[in-house]
């Protein structure tokens, strides 16, 4: 074959490319890199990339611990959070996604694949004794599901040791996380993982929102308590009523 | 040769800096292990551990087996080729690629009777999805892309590879992060980007390898006999470069300590899922298109003993592939709160990629020019030309899917797995076997057991793959067309769940299509093990030095 390569050498460029590896690494290496430079650098300096909108906030440190087990289970293999302007999304899911709403999102989970439906305004939408019926038995709630289910996050307890490291890192990366709030880490667990605790005002004040688990369970504050509170705070931070979408046209 | 006897037997310096590196890292991780923030962590940790330890006895004992003298570089003025990582990593290729197709097989399955989640963390879909992509993509399709750069790499350039210790180190490497990757997902660690899951530790090793990979590769170059780099070193350089940026890029992210598994990625959001696309739609151009036109370069011309096709092709289809890819990316989040304009970019760029993606399909078909009666009589042959037609059309399916108006359909839908796996059952699976069924004789000196076997791995797999993308088509395109259904009312047609239901048949239809895809593949692991358990032929020239008669 190489025979080949020198009955036809193509023109001066190329020649001294194919015969020069390292000549040939660095024109590779330029050409890879500029599509990528044009289409992600804009993103952190073009103001309207994420919008200005106001009632979104760090995830709480049970919230926080309720994604990190949304991420380790791999639910995003399954369930998109992006709902898409188109009219039956709007229809079925509400107000198409916006970026702002996962600019604290490290990372994205975003999904690409809905073999169950959407999740990204799921907050709210049933209670927490529903949420945990169907964790525990998908096919109780709804018969014909196909999704796994999850009895085992009900009998683990939640291990938020390190909870407020990860909360320290989220900040070096930009997640407006106050010293309070990483101080108050392992309290606001409790506080918002066991009812009645009587740190819930205290929660309420730094975490607006903040869904407060109401069933106590055997094994204490568990995994299951954990991604509920993720899962009811999905989508409920902006008010659409207030929201411009004029003001925010990308 | 006395003279080499006599010289006195002394550690390389690559021997000794190897194991007191390894010596190094193997209580550095016993610390870590110690104080892991979690079982699965302390786990890791002592793989790591042990993994070292055994690099370490592995290094002395391979020492005291070994002559005074290193292997030649040469031997009669003929180079002296280093076939064992290649051996290994063919080996390991198929052994990954039952068990990613076995655990796929799984999935189907799961999603046809949800019952067999069992209910467990260790079985659900989530964490198994992972581990079937990493398995198939990165361990299997790793391994066939580390046989034949390796293989491809001495051939073309006529030389023996670089280093006495670094193609080990980088095969072993390699695998050694598969198992972490893969462990740890069973268990529960991963960074939750698809196609990018392992986390910090994992990739901080893979880097490592990675970077002597790619020094293995430029030195045996460097050392190269023949003044032109063949074409098929051009797909693997760009392979290798661009993986290692993407990695890099898509992996910057901050450990929450040290001894915990768990990092936080540098990026947010829409930016971070901007870089994930960037990341995961060029591991499908760089590490499933790239490194493997790089096989097909090689084993096409090889087999048919036919120049490839058109060199003018080959250059500009290489420069504008390399270039165009990068920017298409962003066909993965159209509507999404990507900005506009990204999105556009994303759009047209993919659309343009179909040509050169089609420059190649043609320089790889039309090499048969003269020589199309082989197709006939060689189902190795066969299987190498069809990959490349099922190259063609996902290549052509991938443009069309990334137009807007298709996406809003197809996007979030079976439409899109049906697209990846033409791609790589196709595409991708069928190159690799059949650049195996040539490597694997070559490399051990057998004679192929049996062509008929070949023959039946070929059709069954086919069938396979048709079932499968069949299936996918209509449960993409239904279910797509049931979300926007709407009643005369004007009302959702369908709830959810409803749209879920209805897929039951085809995916029942799916599984039986990777079933087939399966059992094609054991065949060829009996075929394999017949072929290397067979005497060696004993012929003076190997049959891969000299390129076959035509007819």
């Amino acid at each position: 074959m190489s025979q080949n390569v020198r009955r036809s050498p193509g023109g001066g460029l190329q020649k001294l490319l194919e015969t020069n590896s390292i000549l040939l690494v660095v024109a590779i290496l330029i050409l890879v890199s500029i599509g990528g430079i044009v289409e992600i650098v804009p993103l952190f300096y073009l103001k309207n990339t994420i919008e200005k909108v106001d009632g979104i906030r760090p995830y709480s440190p049970l919230e926080l611990a309720g994604y990190n087990i949304y991420v380790r289970e791999g639910c995003y293999t399954c369930h998109s959070q992006m709902i898409r302007p188109l009219r039956d999304e709007v229809e079925r899911y509400g107000h198409y996604s916006l970026a702002a709403e996962s600019m604290y999102d490290h990372p994205h989970q975003w999904g690409s694949k809905r073999n169950g439906p959407d999740l990204a305004r799921v907050g709210g939408k049933y209670s927490n004794d529903w949420q945990r019926d169907h964790l525990r038995n998908p096919r109780a709630m709804v018969p014909s599901s196909i999704m796994p289910g999850y009895p085992f996050l009900a009998s683990t307890p939640l291990n938020a040791q390190h909870i407020a490291e990860q909360m320290r890192v989220l900040r070096v990366v930009g997640v407006p996380y106050s010293e309070t709030q990483i101080n108050n880490a392992v309290a606001d667990v409790v506080a918002q993982g066991a009812p009645d605790d009587p740190g819930a005002g205290a929660l309420r004040g730094r975490y607006p929102n903040a869904v407060i688990n109401d069933v106590a369970s055997t094994h204490g504050i568990t995994e299951e308590d954990a991604l509920i509170a993720y899962l009811q705070h999905l989508g409920v931070s902006v008010d659409f009523k207030l929201y411009d979408d004029k003001a925010n046209i990308r | 040769m006395a003279l080499t006897a006599s010289l006195s037997k002394k550690m390389t310096i690559g021997e000794l800096s190897l194991s007191l590196i390894f010596s190094l890292l193997a209580v550095a991780t016993a610390f870590i292990a110690v104080k892991a923030y979690t079982p699965v962590f302390a786990f890791h940790a002592s793989l790591f551990s042990l993994g070292s330890i055994g690099a370490v006895v592995a290094i002395i004992q391979r020492y005291r087996a070994r002559p005074a003298a290193l292997p030649p570089r040469v031997i009669n003025h003929r180079p002296n080729y280093n076939y064992g990582p290649i051996k290994f990593t063919s080996l390991a290729a198929l052994f990954w690629g039952i068990a990613g197709f076995l655990v796929g097989l799984y999935l189907a399955l799961e999603l046809a009777y949800p019952q067999l989640n069992f209910d467990l963390p260790w079985t659900n879909f989530g964490r198994l999805r992972p581990l079937h992509t990493s398995a198939v993509i990165f361990a299997f399709g790793g391994n066939v892309l580390l046989a034949c750069s390796f293989y491809i790499m001495q051939r073309t350039a006529r030389v023996r590879i670089a280093g006495d210790l670094a193609p080990w180190f980088v095969v072993l490497g390699y695998n050694f992060f598969i198992i972490i990757a893969g462990t740890g997902y069973l268990l529960g660690v991963t960074r939750g980007h698809e196609y990018a899951e392992p986390e910090w530790y994992a990739i901080l090793w893979l880097v490592v390898v990675w970077v002597v990979y790619l020094l293995v590769y430029l030195v045996t170059l460097a050392r190269r006999t023949e003044p032109h780099i063949y074409v098929a070193n051009w797909f693997f350089l760009a392979f290798i470069v661009t993986v290692a940026v993407l990695v890099l890029g898509n992996n910057t992210e901050i450990p929450i300590s040290l001894f915990s598994p768990q990092s936080v990625i540098v990026w947010a959001g829409v930016q971070d899922a901007m870089i994930q696309w960037w990341y995961a739609h060029n591991a499908v151009g760089f590490f499933l298109t790239a490194g493997f036109l790089g096989i097909m370069y090689y084993f096409i011309p090889k087999r048919t003993g036919r120049p490839i096709y058109s060199y003018r092709l080959s250059i500009v289809h290489f420069w504008s592939l390399i270039f165009l890819y990068i920017w298409a990316g962003p066909h993965h989040l159209h509507y999404t709160a990507l900005p506009d304009w990204a999105q556009t970019l994303g759009m047209i760029f993919s659309v343009v990629l179909w040509m050169p993606s089609w420059g190649g399909m043609i320089n790889g078909v039309m090499t048969l020019s003269g020589a199309w009666d082989k197709l006939r009589t060689d189902p190795v042959l066969r299987m190498l030309v069809v990959s490349v037609a099922f190259y063609g059309m996902s290549t052509f399916e991938g443009p069309l899917m990334s137009i807007k108006a298709v996406n809003s359909l197809s996007h979030y839908t079976d439409w899109g797995i049906g697209h990846v796996h033409s791609g790589s059952l196709g595409w991708v699976g069928f190159v690799s076997f059949g650049a195996l069924y040539c490597l694997i004789p070559w490399i051990w000196r057998r004679k192929l057991y049996s062509l008929k076997l070949v023959n039946w791995h070929f059709w069954i797999s086919t069938i396979g793959i048709v079932f499968y993308i069949s299936a996918m088509w209509v449960a993409g395109i239904m279910q797509g067309l049931m979300w926007r259904a709407y009643t005369p009312q004007g009302f959702l047609e369908y709830s959810f769940v409803e749209t879920t239901q209805a897929l039951h048949p085809e995916y029942l239809i799916r599984a039986a299509g990777g079933g087939l895809y399966l059992i094609g593949a054991l065949i060829m692991v009996y075929n394999i093990y017949r072929t290397i358990a067979s005497p060696v032929i004993d012929t003076a020239d190997d049959v891969a030095a000299s390129p076959m008669p035509a007819e």
